[in-house]
């Protein structure tokens, strides 16, 4: 193993990990959000034949992008501590399931 | 032997794309967990080959979920015209139409537009860690921990939109289109 590949340190993999949960959680609220108000629904239609999946998907890989390339910027060099990232990550990636099943919108929205 | 535009993308679509990615998880998986609990025994060969396998799955994500949502989704939800009652051409309302399969839409339809582009995130994350770091993932425990974790909700976040686009493709399929005749037949 070379010495230069030896000396990455863990930030640049931190960040595109959490990014990751961010962009999950991200779709997840959107949805949720989408389902909870109609308005809001209609403000995501980007495309008409798509409706508004079009909006929730696009604004949820923005952010991912643009979390990633934040958090990319902060920790290029830096070495983090990567459970506290881990637990982060898959917290938000748990939200993002949990907000994406309809069953769970009708907890708290009530049978669709 | 004739097939329809429409029979044709929503074939690409989950048989071209999506299963092939549903399938390449299984090496992926297993690899990525070789290397979770014995990491020095992948050579660096092992780790590009790793990498670039990671890779055509990314590709293999992005076109499901854009063919799907894009090309496909629009004909499922496309509402038809008044005063049609014949409604097999519009999957969406056809599911509705009685409470018998309104639920394959309500649940079904609702959780894989959704869940499926969970899928090209994690595993997107996945390559880009497993490119960046090869050999060097050695070191960071937590870091393959990660990678393996998201993998795995990538191949859950597939199975829910594979298994439900089987479903719903049963009970009430995209139709219509441009024919294609494939071959002509002897009677």
């Amino acid at each position: 193993m070379s010495q230069a590949v030896d000396k990455i340190p863990n930030g640049p993999g931190a960040a595109a990990i959490l990014g990751a949960g961010i962009g999950c959680a991200m779709l997840g609220i959107l949805a949720f959000a989408a389902e909870a108000s109609r308005p809001f629904a209609d403000m995501l239609n980007f495309y008409n034949p798509v409706g508004p999946l079009s909006g929730k998907t696009t604004i949820a890989i923005i952010v991912w992008l643009a979390a990633w390339f934040v958090l990319s910027r902060f920790w290029k060099n830096k070495t983090v501590v990567m459970a506290t990232v881990n637990v982060a990550a898959f917290i938000l990636l748990g939200i993002g399931f949990l907000l994406t099943f309809p069953p769970f919108w009708a907890v708290f929205l009530g049978a669709r | 032997m004739e097939i329809t535009t429409r029979d044709f993308f929503t074939v690409l679509h989950g048989m071209g794309f999506g299963a092939l990615f549903m399938l390449a998880f299984s090496g992926a998986i297993v690899e990525l967990y070789r290397i979770s609990v014995a990491p020095t025994q992948m050579s660096a060969k092992g780790q590009q080959l790793l990498g670039l396998y990671l890779v055509a799955m990314v590709f293999l994500a992005w076109l499901t979920v854009l063919t799907g949502t894009y090309q496909i989704y629009p004909w499922y939800r496309a509402v038809p015209p008044t005063g049609v009652v014949e409604l097999s051409e519009y999957p969406r309302r056809l599911l509705l139409s009685s409470g018998k399969t309104s639920q394959w839409h309500n649940i079904g339809m609702e959780w894989k537009e959704h869940a499926g582009w969970l899928a090209p995130i994690a595993i997107t994350m996945a390559a880009y860690v497993t490119m960046k770091y090869r050999q060097a993932i050695v070191q960071h425990r937590n870091m393959r921990i990660a990678v393996l974790a998201f993998t795995v909700a990538a191949f859950v976040a597939t199975g829910i939109a594979g298994s439900f686009g089987a479903f719903l493709n049963k009970y009430a399929p995209v139709k219509g289109g441009q024919v294609i005749i494939l071959m002509e037949g002897g009677k």
